[in-house]
């Protein structure tokens, strides 16, 4: 049996094989390292994700302007925050989607983002003074030879100045309510006229609060309010759970499959491994290159398109055993069979292609992580069954490695 | 060779009696819909030392709102396979932010060693609820839409009819099992279906495609014949792919249950072995055998529409 055997195509193909598990190794690796791998989901990493809604007001009217000046307002505010690769995005016509992974402190972040923070000064007849729009800076400060209690020091810009300087001799003597949010946070008596524009809040807040609130309104208040529609805040700890025992119970499968191809389908099922092996590494690979998001749902399409991956893998197989009961040589056997094989294997991904695109127009968050997962997965395993499949094939078969039916596990 | 097509009434009254209970479940019990649809909020929480229930509904005594939720206790194992802490999962009604932070103070506060990065708060509110719902059929029918469209253009439409059928009898099945063993409902749950969708799909369209190719090379046209050929030549490919997927399902599953011992993730495995299982199942004895009796209505001239794709099809 052994007449046919090539040593030196051998190599070639022993070595490729090798080359493809080396890959596959690094790609795991790649795969699994949390910094510059595949991007994970919140519900894997960990993180505060969100869904503002703007609340429209009679005087109020929510258009694209208003989302974009508030998604601008948000991004300052998570940025002072120092969260890192945040997405704040609008989603429809009324709604600013926000994703936070790895944060200190989510309750801030909740807080921070949610806050209108519209600063007025108001005089003691109603009239409004000035607002934080025309604010410059703002600072938390504290002043321990005067008092323990922290304050917010404001700045006025060249309007404020003048505004303030103006209404400070208007209402000399008389208290100035400093509002927040319809709530009046201070109402300090005036007792100089104030021509530098310089203003202090004092409240009953710690020095945290203080910060809190400087950021906020360093940052300007949001144009319009928002409300939440939906808050998912996943501690790291759990996700990363999931994700090491999924990662697991995925090798232990596939190590499995490998084991079933080889048993069941001989050299060609080794052929299947090494196909497989190339196809999980090359959906790593374009999933760490890709702005994607791997969520719980994305592994399960990943998991699907194994599936359909070795599918693929069967079907060739399958058909060549076909040809070949019907008396054909090895190598008409092989040609036809993956001809055949070939159509049956096209018609049924693009109907699941056609799935994943639906999805992936019509669904938001994880199930659309879900569909690119898979749109991608059936596209690499299309590509690793229809050429390198065949590829390794047709090598083995010149090397000598396939040399009968038996070689893919026809019964002689 | 078996005959699948003979023996096919049988497969039908074993789908049919499926179907109705299934059918008949739903109605009675209806679905156990999650938070993702009906709107509500998960606490999910590690206390880090042992507690008793009463301590939690202690906790939970001051918010009305949370009167009567579903308290749930989860326990994993690390990867030593030793017992993790024992947690909680807490269902209840949405909750504004505040309500939500008020009652993780408190839980915080009874239980100091509470591990807030091995914790989970989510929180739906009814409006995205019902949308999430409206999305997920909107997108189903859209999708069969486009299936039906491209199955017609690639084989025939009533190749496009028997697969579709197929598919709704699965649906119908797994939505019947979830609906008669209360197992909860959320998003992940809607990919799981179309996982199933996308399977069973291209477990029927296989089969399909070697009808199409066996009447081709047939003079004489006894479709019964060539539809059992069809069915038995993709026998063995039918089962060695769903055993291989099943392979990768049942680790997933064997390993949630054991070190996540999280409910909604073992749904989510379970959703997809029971689309697979149910999937196989039915391009075996169902789609094809279905085609057969579309094809003794006439609905158009057999066999031509076929042989013309299977011309163009081949390059």
């Amino acid at each position: 049996m052994k007449k046919n055997f090539k040593p030196g195509l051998f190599l070639v193909l022993v070595i490729l094989c090798l080359l493809i598990f080396a890959s596959g190794y690094w790609s795991f690796q790649n795969a699994a390292d949390r910094e510059d791998g595949i991007r994970r989901g919140l519900d894997i990493a960990g993180g505060l994700y969100m869904l503002m809604e703007a609340v429209e007001t009679e005087d109020r009217e929510v258009d694209e302007d208003t989302i974009e000046r508030a998604i601008t307002v948000i991004r300052s505010r998570i940025d002072e925050l120092g969260v890192e690769e945040p997405v704040i995005a609008p989603q429809g016509d009324d709604r600013i989607r926000i994703e936070l992974p790895d944060l200190d402190d989510p309750e801030q972040a909740r807080e921070i983002v949610g806050r209108t923070a519209m600063l007025e000064f108001v005089g003691p007849d109603g009239e409004e003074i000035v607002t934080g729009a025309n604010l410059e800076q703002a600072r938390a400060e504290r002043n321990p030879q005067v008092s323990p209690n922290p304050f917010v020091s404001l700045e006025f810009d060249r309007e404020g100045q003048a505004l303030f300087a103006e209404a400070t001799e208007k209402y000399y003597g008389e208290p100035i309510s400093i509002v927040l949010d319809d709530e009046v946070i201070s109402e300090p008596v005036v007792r100089a006229v104030i021509t530098e524009g310089q203003a202090t809040i004092e409240g009953d807040f710690d020095f945290e609060e203080a910060s809190e609130l400087a950021l906020l309104l360093r940052s300007g208040a949001l144009p319009v309010e928002l409300r939440e529609l939906e808050s998912r805040l996943v501690g790291p700890t759990l996700g990363q759970r999931t994700e090491e025992v999924a990662a697991i119970a995925a090798g232990v499968g596939l190590a499995m499959v490998l084991l079933f191809m080889f048993i069941y389908y001989r050299a060609a099922g080794v052929i299947a491994g090494v196909a497989l092996v190339f196809y999980t590494s090359l959906v790593l690979f374009v999933l760490s290159q890709l702005p994607t998001t791997l969520t719980l749902p994305g592994i399960a399409g990943l998991i699907l398109s194994i599936g359909m991956a070795v599918d693929a893998n069967v079907i060739i197989f399958e058909r060549i055993k076909d040809e070949l009961r019907t008396g054909r040589s090895l190598r008409s056997a092989m040609e036809s069979g993956f001809r055949r094989a070939f159509r049956a294997i096209l018609d049924a991904n693009v109907t699941t292609l056609i799935v994943t695109i639906v999805l992936f127009i019509l669904a938001s968050g994880p199930v659309r992580g879900f569909a690119i997962t898979l749109f991608i997965g059936i596209l690499c395993s299309m590509f690793t069954a229809i050429v390198l499949t065949r590829f390794l094939m047709r090598l083995a078969f010149k090397a000598g490695a396939i040399q009968s039916g038996a070689y893919v596990g026809v019964k002689t | 060779m078996i005959n699948f097509i003979g023996n096919r009434r049988k497969a039908y009254t074993i789908s049919l009696v499926l179907i109705v209970a299934g059918i008949i479940s739903l109605g009675i019990f209806g679905l156990n819909l999650g938070i993702d649809f009906t709107g509500g909020t998960v606490f999910q929480l590690t206390f880090g030392e042992d507690f008793a229930r009463e301590e939690v509904e202690t906790v939970l005594a001051p918010y009305e709102e949370l009167e009567g939720a579903a308290i749930q206790v989860v326990q994993g194992r690390d990867l030593a396979g030793e017992p993790t802490d024992e947690g909680l999962i807490i269902r209840g009604p949405y909750m504004g932010e505040d309500r939500r932070e008020s009652v993780m103070q408190d839980f915080q506060d009874s239980f100091p060693q509470m591990d807030l990065a091995d914790s989970r708060v989510e929180s739906v509110g009814p409006v995205i609820g019902g949308e999430l719902a409206r999305q997920a059929v909107l997108a189903l029918v859209v999708a069969i839409a486009a299936m039906i469209a491209y199955i017609t253009y690639r084989f025939e439409f009533k190749f496009a009819l028997a697969t579709i059928s197929a598919l709704l009898h699965n649906i119908l099945i797994v939505l019947g099992i979830f609906s008669l063993f209360q197992l909860e409902i959320n998003v992940p749950f809607v990919a799981a279906i179309l996982t199933v969708f996308g399977y069973s799909v291209n477990d029927t369209i296989v089969i399909m495609d070697r009808i199409r190719e066996n009447i081709q090379y047939r003079k004489k046209k006894d479709y019964s014949a060539v539809v059992n050929e069809s069915i038995n030549q993709n026998l063995v490919r039918s089962i060695n792919t769903s055993l291989t997927t099943l392979f990768v399902l049942i680790s997933l599953l064997v390993g949630f249950n054991y070190f996540i011992g999280s409910l909604d993730l073992i749904v989510f495995v379970i959703a997809l072995i029971t689309g697979v299982l149910v999937g196989t199942y039915s391009s075996i004895f169902i789609a094809s055998p279905l085609w057969l009796n579309l094809q003794d209505y006439k609905l158009s001239l057999p066999g031509r529409k076929a042989a013309r794709n299977t011309d163009s099809g081949e390059n």
